[in-house]
């Protein structure tokens, strides 16, 4: 079971990022759950988002989890929540912020001694999609640091799941997911 | 047919809610009339999308509330058409008497009901408190346990109600968020598929046939509403549970997915089970499992269909076993739990001599963690041990502040 945690704030894509790679684990045959927590929260509302992926039928539906890996697709979230809340010992950080990943971890002291990956998915989006929409670069960067899947089938699947978009904003986001897996530290 | 087929891969990554409205779409719905309410709004959103883009024909009818959605989705059934909504909460409250008008009338109705609290205080999350208050009013109940269930209970749902033995309309239950926000794999029925199993609507009794008229809510006093309603209670005793059956029995044909009308898991050689309903029978399957490799014979009983109730199923499921903890998901106020209560009226006249506890859990959409479940499967080993129940018969789970137990 490998088991995912995003932090986002309401309207930054976390569920739609959730949904998304849900949807492109499962076409390699591999079983998928994406959900999140709601309440009433309104756009930038701190949130969070989750998978978990597994060969066996997920069965599972406990809203707890120990994440393999936590995503942070706002830069803020470190500060403001806490974003290491039930981690293991080999928990993998992938974290949003215009930081080297050094400065990061000595703002943070939670993170010191951690797995923490840093890229700037803010601005990679702002520059390409024209949005602070940084769902589909957190996936780049998760390719590159997972190695789960070749970076180009990677797009693809997501070319197919943004389907219904215009050419201009699907072509955006391929360039916005190929950066973050170039630029993740 | 004047609309378009959508190609659906084999397995889609859904929640409830989408797979819920794409099993109307395959259904053809005449007729949703709705007032949309969170979790279950994006239920007939979808259904509203589908029109629009031309891949249903009907009607989608805006109402001014759920009670005016459910007395539109009567108008349009008792006119004669195949007919659905959802909702969830306080607005299927505000539906309660028009859901006793529904089922007296013997209309079948679709409706979907993604679980939610029922205020006061106000939450969106949720529990089964909506559910249970629908469960003497006369419908059919299905429980669905993830996205999948969603999905397929929903033609089921179909295929029972408009039965001609049956017209009795019919609830697809999902839990809030857990079921429906949650998206999981779902396989699909292609529209062939799932439209010639739900089949072309046929009529009874309609309105809109001129040449047969009929009366549609009536008024009956003491001289004739005790048959009415005598009948109804006897059409949900005796036809329904073998409609259901046979529907299962040809879904299965069909898809290759079995239901039962009490879902039975490692239950052969259970020494100790919980019985309950919605995604909190997946979890606790898959803790029964683990509580086995450590030396506890453990298993789960889920109620697939949850009115009519399942008497004789259930006391049948539960015949070997020595301790049976029933979950509530839904505060009781002042008595035990439902599940509590039927458990004990079906197995009273049996010859069980299992011990039976009650538990009261995830109210507001709080969570039950695999952890909750594994203390209460060694609760339960530890009754079996000793002989009896060792701990008060109604006990709440995961409720902050000193253990809270009653009974």
């Amino acid at each position: 079971m490998l088991e995912i945690r995003w932090h986002s704030r309401a309207g930054q894509g976390a569920v739609t990022g959730a949904k998304g790679l849900a949807d492109v684990i499962s076409t390699t045959g591999k079983h998928v759950q994406a959900f999140a927590f709601y309440g009433s929260a309104k756009r930038g509302a701190a949130m969070t988002a989750y998978n978990r992926v597994d060969d066996k039928v997920i069965m599972n539906h406990e809203k707890y989890m120990e994440p393999d890996f936590v995503f942070v697709i706002d830069p803020a979230l470190v500060f403001t929540s806490d974003v290491t809340i039930n981690h293991k010992e080999n928990t993998i950080y992938i974290i949003t912020t215009h930081m080297s990943t050094e400065e990061l971890v000595a703002s943070q002291p939670r993170l010191a001694g951690k797995k923490v990956y840093t890229v700037d998915c803010i601005k990679i989006a702002q520059e390409t999609i024209g949005r602070a929409i940084p769902n589909t670069p957190m996936l780049g960067a998760f390719m590159r640091v997972s190695e789960m899947y070749d970076i180009e089938f990677f797009k693809e699947s997501m070319k197919r799941i943004l389907g219904k978009l215009p050419q201009k904003i699907i072509d955006a986001n391929m360039l916005a997911i190929q950066r973050a897996f170039d630029e993740v530290k | 047919m004047a609309f378009d087929k959508m190609e659906l891969q084999k397995i889609e990554v859904w929640d409830g809610n989408r797979a819920a409205a794409q099993a109307l779409r395959q259904s053809q719905v005449d007729v949703v009339a709705a007032y949309p309410i969170t979790p279950s709004t994006p239920i007939v959103e979808g259904y509203a999308k589908f029109l629009a883009d031309g891949y249903i024909e009907g009607e989608f009818v805006m109402v001014e509330s759920e009670h005016a959605a459910m007395s539109g989705c009567i108008g349009a059934a008792a006119a004669g058409g195949r007919v659905a909504t959802a909702t969830s909460s306080q607005g299927y409250a505000l539906m309660v008497e028009t859901l006793y008008q529904a089922s007296g009338m013997r209309l079948p109705i679709v409706l979907n009901v993604v679980n939610r609290a029922l205020a006061a205080p106000l939450n969106v999350n949720g529990d089964h408190s909506d559910m249970y208050l629908g469960r003497d009013s006369g419908w059919i109940q299905l429980d669905a346990y993830c996205p999948q269930d969603a999905y397929d209970l929903n033609f089921i749902a179909f295929k029972v109600s408009e039965d001609h033995d049956v017209r009795l309309p019919c609830m697809v239950h999902q839990d809030g968020f857990i079921t429906s926000h949650t998206a999981q794999g779902v396989h699909t029925l292609t529209d062939d598929e799932a439209y010639g199993f739900v089949g072309e609507y046929q009529p009874m009794n309609d309105m809109l046939d001129f040449e047969h008229p009929v009366t549609h809510g009536v008024q009956t006093e003491e001289d004739w509403h005790f048959e009415h309603k005598a009948r109804q209670h006897n059409d949900l005793m005796t036809k329904v549970m073998p409609k259901i059956q046979t529907a299962f029995d040809d879904f299965e044909k069909l898809s290759g997915r079995k239901y039962n009308i009490v879902e039975s898991y490692d239950m052969s050689d259970a020494d100790v089970c919980v019985v309950c309903m919605g995604t909190s029978v997946e979890t606790a399957r898959e803790v029964a499992t683990e509580m086995r490799a450590k030396g506890i014979k453990a298993g789960v009983v889920g109620l697939r269909v949850i009115r009519p109730f399942p008497f004789f199923e259930i006391a049948e499921a539960l015949k070997g076993v020595k301790a049976i903890a029933a979950l509530d998901r839904s505060s009781p106020n002042g008595a035990a739990g439902m599940l509590f209560n039927e458990l004990a009226g079906a197995l009273f006249n049996t010859g069980t001599k299992a011990l039976l506890s009650g538990y009261v859990y995830g109210l507001g959409g709080r969570d039950l963690t695999k952890a909750h479940l594994v203390s209460l499967f060694t609760e339960l080993q530890k009754n079996v041990d000793a002989g009896k129940v060792t701990t008060p018969l109604q006990q709440f789970i995961g409720v902050r502040g000193p253990k809270l137990s009653f009974l």
